[in-house]
């Protein structure tokens, strides 16, 4: 018999129960939850200087106008398809959520959680195309 | 099985017929612990629970775990292995392992009594704060409940009976982690069982329960209980039914 212990290697508390094992939250609807969160902070982010920016068409009409000659910059159209990729997935992202809670459908949720990626995916990738 | 695990070497990583395993379990109490490893021969068609029996009979006694029937039905073998939990006695080594490795550890989001044996009254208390509990609507001198199988709310309480509280669910929930007071998705689930089954006169005590802080309406559909659930239950989707149901009420649609 070769088995047997072999004491001593021990990792501290790395391991207790109580700690949240990252593997748990590798499945796909884990990431569609994920996902709806993160967009929504970053909206939330976003939202208050989307409207300061509007604001300034009534407060500093040269400064809006800079504003809108550095959106005309590669980076700046990048990140907006990142916006509008946000906007888009915490758009479906609702949806799913709305239609598994309220719509007592059998188990088609993973295929909504990629459509909602897909589609949000689309989408913002039209509106990357138009802009360049 | 594919025939290249049935003469030889495996995907984990060790040799069936004379390889070793290395096995981390964790040793502890409530105070704390950490892993400590063990060499275990491999075996054909070897389970994790068989390999925690293994230690415990040959190579240290005082390691502490729980388990009864072997054959997953009484649900009292669940653990986290390799950081995922499972029901022991009906994971094979070689689904599991990795490099030649198991890391075993108590079930997450439940207290430890010792090694790798959990404290099971917080999830089960839930079940009951939950009024997961059968509510009587006859009694012994009444005819039998005629009980349709085809009949829709009978159709959504079955789904959810062969539940055998493993806690496995439980222990992959991240609402549960972070929020002690959340019901987690075992308590839900039989309460929405009970809520569909024509013989339990308990509704509106049920929907009352489920609608508290901490009830159905703190699930955020991480999906991660259907998802883990070993018996493939989805508990997920009986807690929107709960939220359904509930909501239905407060709007005054009457049942959900």
């Amino acid at each position: 018999m070769n088995g047997g212990m072999n004491g001593g290697t021990n990792r501290g508390m790395s391991r207790q129960s109580g700690r949240a094992p990252a593997r748990i939250r590798g499945h796909a609807l884990w990431y569609a939850h994920i996902l709806h969160r993160l967009s929504g902070v970053g909206l939330a982010l976003f939202l208050p200087l989307h409207f300061w920016v509007l604001s300034l068409a009534l407060t500093d009409v040269a400064a809006l106008d800079g504003f809108l000659a550095f959106t005309e910059l590669p980076m700046v159209k990048l990140a907006e398809f990142g916006l509008v990729f946000l906007l888009a997935v915490h758009l479906f992202g609702g949806l799913r959520l709305m239609a598994l809670e309220w719509l007592p459908w059998p188990a088609p949720h993973k295929t909504l959680a990629a459509g909602t990626l897909a589609v949000s995916a689309f989408l913002s990738g039209i509106f990357f195309l138009q802009a360049i | 099985m594919p025939d290249e695990q049935r003469s030889g070497a495996t995907r984990d990583g060790t040799d069936n017929a004379n390889g070793t395993l290395a096995v981390y379990v964790w040793r502890g109490d409530g105070t704390g612990g950490g892993e400590q490893r063990f060499d275990v021969p491999r075996q054909d068609s070897q389970t994790v629970l068989d390999v925690v029996t293994w230690i415990q009979q040959q190579a240290d006694a005082s390691l502490t775990y729980r388990f009864a029937c072997r054959v997953g039905m009484c649900g009292s073998c669940a653990m986290m292995v390799n950081d995922e939990p499972r029901w022991t006695c009906r994971t094979h080594v070689e689904r599991v392992a990795r490099n030649g490795e198991l890391h075993i550890a108590p079930l997450r989001n439940l207290p430890v009594i010792k090694d790798l044996v959990t404290d099971m009254d917080p999830f089960f208390d839930k079940w009951v704060k939950a009024e997961a509990i059968h509510h009587p609507s006859a009694g012994r001198d009444d005819e039998f409940a005629a009980v349709t199988p085809d009949d829709p709310e009978r159709i959504e309480a079955s789904a959810g009976i062969e539940c055998i509280n493993c806690a496995i669910c439980y222990a992959a929930c991240d609402t549960v982690a972070g929020n002690p007071d959340y019901l987690g998705p075992a308590a839900l689930q039989r309460a929405w069982t009970l809520y569909n089954d024509s013989r339990d006169d308990g509704g509106d005590a049920i929907l009352d329960a489920v609608s508290r802080s901490g009830g159905c309406h703190s699930c955020h559909s991480m999906g991660s209980c259907s998802h883990y659930c070993p018996n493939d239950l989805d508990p997920m989707g009986a807690i929107a039914g709960l939220k359904r149901a509930t909501a239905k009420r407060f709007f005054g649609g009457g049942r959900g």
